[in-house]
């Protein structure tokens, strides 16, 4: 059976991880090649690097480290970040990227979901979607959710499917950093509406809430961050307890 | 891809070398890189004279198939593929470009494996993306490969299950995860994204 996917994600800035990691082992804590070694030796089934740098250099610096964890790591990986023309994209992928993820650029440009799809194939289209309850409503936000859109969550997830995105990943910026688990409900509702795969993000602090975000959530991945980076879960011992309670897991 | 394509390394054995096609559908770079790390080197080309010298030959190919197979039509390389006596590795839409048809895009294939890939229905999702397992294994290129391993596939097309099927595959229906026809060999899933064991049947095909 096509298992559930365990992702951890790592923010990188000017080619460096930035949110502390707490491997007594690394030897450098910053060094975004090592880290994705380790975590893809110790299980995880693919990475997402999310580049979080500024300056202009910053596509330069991105080439390089795709080339380096391509060259070092054999599972797939996605890297997001100020992706917004099919030229960002060409360069990544011929670099040793397998997915893109593209997020503001894709609500301010939704034709770049169209062009990315027939070009690279939407196989490698994830379309990241922020989102946060308003009233009682799921509203897409731009900006680390600092900037509501009129987009509806449910709304904007069909439009994506319908132009050719391969992968959502769902951010619940109302559980994101809780430790409180993720947006079961809401993911439960996508997975069912659309008919491509939902990776759930934000809330992640302990393993009954993977548990939980494959069962009630109906989620196929699910991403994390500071639980791997501070060893709070350990892959192998979360897959391990997701195969417990029956959830199929490469292990 | 100027770049890419004339960082011409040496031939590994032989005379013609390890030459993974090169016709501008595909991930070629990861490809690279796992070969590279089994030790390995390989000449990106899309030239028939050196694809025909080659000991051995990976045809990649990731995206659309009828687009993909225009491309190959366009560099002749769909007559001289079915040609070709060294071991041929097509891997994910290079495999299905390899059978007889495909349902996407109405696309007529190169007919080397005697099957019509055909879609997924809508009762899973589509494309499946993820980890699932290989079984049935039945080829020198699962040698030292246990059943019901993880492999990493992407697709939303796939080959039913045939004659030429060496490893069986189960999303929503049992299919054909790979195929093999005399000198050619086809994976549905990605070797090169497929951890150790991946690699390791990348490493079989480049031991043939």
């Amino acid at each position: 059976m096509l298992t559930k996917r365990i992702i951890p994600c790592l923010d990188i800035k000017n080619g460096r991880t930035v949110k502390g990691v707490n491997f007594v082992d690394l030897r450098d804590a910053g060094d975004p090649v090592e880290l994705a070694k380790i975590y893809s030796d110790a299980g995880a089934d693919e990475l997402v690097f999310l580049d979080i740098s500024a300056t202009e250099e910053r596509r330069k610096t991105l080439v390089d480290l795709v080339r380096k964890v391509a060259s070092t790591i054999n599972i797939p990986f996605t890297v997001g970040g100020g992706i917004s023309s099919v030229e960002d994209v060409e360069i990544l992928l011929q670099n040793g990227a397998d997915k893109v993820s593209i997020n503001s650029s894709a609500v301010k440009n939704p034709q770049l979901i169209n062009d990315l799809a027939q070009k690279f194939g939407s196989q490698c289209v994830v379309v990241a979607i922020d989102a946060k309850q308003i009233d009682g409503q799921w509203i897409v936000h731009l900006v680390g959710g600092k900037v509501p859109t009129d987009w509806n969550l449910f709304d904007w997830a069909t439009e994506v499917e319908q132009r050719g995105a391969g992968e959502i990943l769902f951010t619940s910026m109302d559980n994101d950093g809780t430790k409180n688990g993720f947006a079961n409900e809401a993911l439960a509702k996508l997975s069912k509406l659309v008919n491509i795969p939902i990776i759930a993000s934000g809330g992640a602090g302990n393993i009954q809430h993977f548990v939980d975000a494959f069962n009630d959530g109906k989620a196929d991945a699910a991403l994390a961050a500071s639980v791997f980076h501070f060893k709070e879960i350990e892959i192998k011992t979360l897959k391990e307890e997701l195969k417990n309670n029956n959830i199929e897991v490469r292990i | 891809m100027n770049e890419q394509k004339r960082s011409t390394f040496a031939p590994p054995s032989g005379d013609g070398g390890l030459v993974i096609i090169n016709y501008g559908a595909g991930n070629i770079q990861s490809i690279m890189f796992a070969i590279e790390r089994l030790g390995f080197k390989a000449v990106l080309s899309d030239n028939p004279d050196e694809i025909k010298a080659a000991d051995k030959v990976i045809f990649p190919g990731v995206g659309e198939a009828s687009s993909a197979m225009k491309m190959l039509v366009e560099s002749g390389l769909d007559t001289l593929l079915p040609e070709l006596k060294q071991p041929v590795l097509g891997i994910c839409l290079g495999m299905q470009l390899m059978c007889k048809s495909s349902e996407e895009g109405n696309t007529k294939g190169l007919g080397i494996f005697d099957v019509d890939v055909v879609k997924f229905s809508n009762k899973v999702k589509v494309p499946q993306m993820g980890w699932n397992q290989i079984y049935n294994l039945k080829s020198e290129l699962f040698s030292g490969i246990p059943e019901n391993e993880y492999m990493y596939l992407v697709h939303s097309f796939y080959a039913p299950l045939c004659n030429e099927a060496i490893a069986t595959t189960n999303y929503e229906l049992e299919y054909a995860s790979a195929l093999q026809k005399d000198n050619f060999y086809g994976t549905q899933f990605h070797p090169e994204k497929s951890g150790d064991i991946g690699e390791k049947v990348l490493g079989n095909f480049l031991k043939l």
